[in-house]
């Protein structure tokens, strides 16, 4: 009973703080303009997460072990406050997202690169800041980008990203025309298959854009037959339907030259790829999102997400040698069993 | 609306993220609402898209698409058990296109690409290597060649075969390593995206 009072009065500050937070907002009341902690306040907090985990480690030493609700809580802390602090964070170009940069870098203003959105928003955190580098930094060497989507919401995730890109660059629609510089041609059901398709046919698989303009209208593809006729291609992709599928039908069969940008679980199973020079370039999760961002100079949220990112590395890793302690410690029991609550 | 979609966001989000403390009615509520609108935005996208757009639509233009409407029609018999037969047809026609369509894809990109990527020359002869390059080279083959050397159980994992059998354990280890890591960075980066709307885009609270 006691247990439920606490828990039913935790919930109600909660709620509460929200509130007061939401209404305190700058397009609301603006009671506040948002926190940033200074480098020295960073780092004191940094000393004192240190310190904790120290004490933690200690502690296991004594066979006194840490339950799975404090990981959950350290986990939250390395992923909150570093979204709050003002460090930023080194961050080393690899040679796989150069190759993406040198692919566009060797096109000429006018070419045509095709973009396929290929996730949803659950992989958006990781796939979105790579999609709004890569398109920024087209429509700044005045590529012609040629938009579809083999999962039903990657074309809504492409309108975002452009959106977003649109109003970083100062561009309107008069400046970035749609039909001319950019479309979006929509999702289409079929997986592979489409992509197979699309090696003899585009129109074939994508009869009108997302506007419902007929393909043979929209100016930008109408001289667009199949894969031939793209320059470089892109894939951002989580899972089935994705990289893996690019690279087995179109650049397996038609020769069409691709780079990637997928999440870090997925990464695995496209790096055999790129080491048999069937991918030109690789963007692998966050990190990789972020190495584009510092090569394009288009500083989006995967740079402001990486500290985070590294915090919550520093953490896990920590909490593995505490596990590991736990265990050859000799209460392994209760360490398989989930330590104490 | 605006503000109610926000925190609607923003409601579920910690609903699903209570699971964390214990189950719970906010977290059931949560969960039963994301699989119930992820179906139905599918069942209406496949809808529109494949049924519609794909056969009602043409038709008239193209004979060949009734014989996907009736192979596609016997799928649906699977909910008759009597006549839930008929939909192992379908279902052959599936599994056999599927078959041949990939067999030459695999065998390029997933054997032979992957057979010539590593016939290179160990110590960069040939071209200028860099020392990382050659050490990356002389661990890709020999990973390779113990870790398909593994895989070979016609011959007893004893002596020098053995030894190599053990490397390429090591080798797939290793491997499995990097995958469970580069999970935990795909998951942090899900939390990291939630984490920053609440703070962000819902609170206001990040400047």
């Amino acid at each position: 009973m006691k247990t439920r009072v606490i828990e039913i009065g935790v919930l109600v500050v909660a709620a509460v703080g929200c509130v007061i937070a939401y209404l305190g907002k700058p397009n609301i009341f603006g009671w506040h303009s948002g926190f940033v902690f200074s480098p020295t306040v960073s780092l004191i907090i940094i000393v004192l997460i240190g310190v904790s985990l120290l004490w933690m480690l200690i502690r296991t030493l004594q066979n006194r072990l840490v339950g799975r609700r404090i990981v959950f809580l350290y986990v939250g802390i390395a992923i909150s406050l570093p979204l709050f602090m003002s460090i930023t964070q080194n961050i080393v170009v690899s040679e796989n997202v150069r190759d993406v940069y040198t692919a566009l870098d060797e096109l000429d203003p006018g070419e045509k690169v095709l973009v396929s959105f290929d996730y949803d928003p659950p992989s958006a955190p990781e796939l979105q800041p790579m999609a709004e580098a890569f398109l920024a930094e087209c429509f700044k060497r005045k590529l012609k980008v040629i938009i579809i989507g083999l999962w039903p919401m990657g074309p809504i995730q492409a309108n975002m990203a452009i959106d977003t890109v649109m109003e970083r660059m100062g561009l309107d629609s008069t400046q970035l025309v749609y039909g001319v510089d950019y479309c979006n041609l929509g999702y289409q059901a079929g997986n592979e298959f489409v992509i197979q398709r699309m090696g003899t046919s585009f129109e074939a698989m994508f009869g009108n854009d997302v506007r419902g303009t007929p393909y043979r209208e929209v100016p930008l593809v109408k001289n667009v037959k199949n894969f031939s006729n793209i320059d470089y291609s892109f894939n951002l992709s989580s899972g089935f339907v994705g990289t893996v599928e690019w690279v087995q039908v179109a650049v397996s069969r038609y020769g069409l030259r691709l780079g990637a940008g997928n999440t870090a679980v997925q990464a695995p199973t496209v790096y055999p790829y790129l080491r048999a020079g069937l991918l030109t370039g690789l963007l692998a999760g966050m990190n990789g999102a972020a190495e584009f961002e510092k090569l394009t100079d288009f500083k989006g949220k995967a740079t402001i997400f990486m500290l985070s990112q590294t915090f919550s590395h520093v953490i896990v890793i920590a909490f593995i040698i505490i596990g590991n302690v736990a265990f050859f410690r000799g209460g392994r029991k209760t360490a398989l069993k989930g330590g104490s609550e | 609306m605006d503000h109610l979609g926000l925190w609607i966001a923003g409601f579920l989000t910690l609903g699903i993220y209570s699971f964390l403390y214990r189950d719970n009615p906010w977290y059931k509520l949560s969960e039963s609402i994301f699989i119930g609108v992820s179906a139905g935005y599918w069942v209406v996208t496949e809808f529109w898209q494949n049924f519609v757009g794909k056969f009602w639509d043409q038709k008239g233009d193209d004979p060949w698409l009734w014989i996907g409407a009736v192979l596609g029609l016997m799928m649906l018999m699977r909910l008759f058990p009597k006549i839930g037969w008929i939909s192992r047809w379908p279902l052959a026609f599936v599994v056999g296109a599927t078959s041949g369509f990939w067999m030459m894809n695999y065998l390029t990109t997933n054997c032979m690409a992957q057979v010539q990527a590593t016939i290179i020359p160990l110590l960069g002869l040939g071209y200028e290597a860099s020392a990382v390059m050659i050490f990356s080279n002389i661990v890709l083959v020999v990973g390779t060649f113990c870790g398909v050397a593994y895989f070979f159980f016609s011959k007893a994992h004893t002596g020098v075969f053995g030894a190599t059998a053990r490397v390429g354990v090591w080798t797939i280890m290793v491997t499995f390593g990097a995958m469970f890591a580069l999970t935990i960075m795909n998951r942090m980066s899900l939390l990291i995206g939630r984490t920053s709307f609440i703070f962000g885009e819902w609170l206001g609270l990040i400047r």
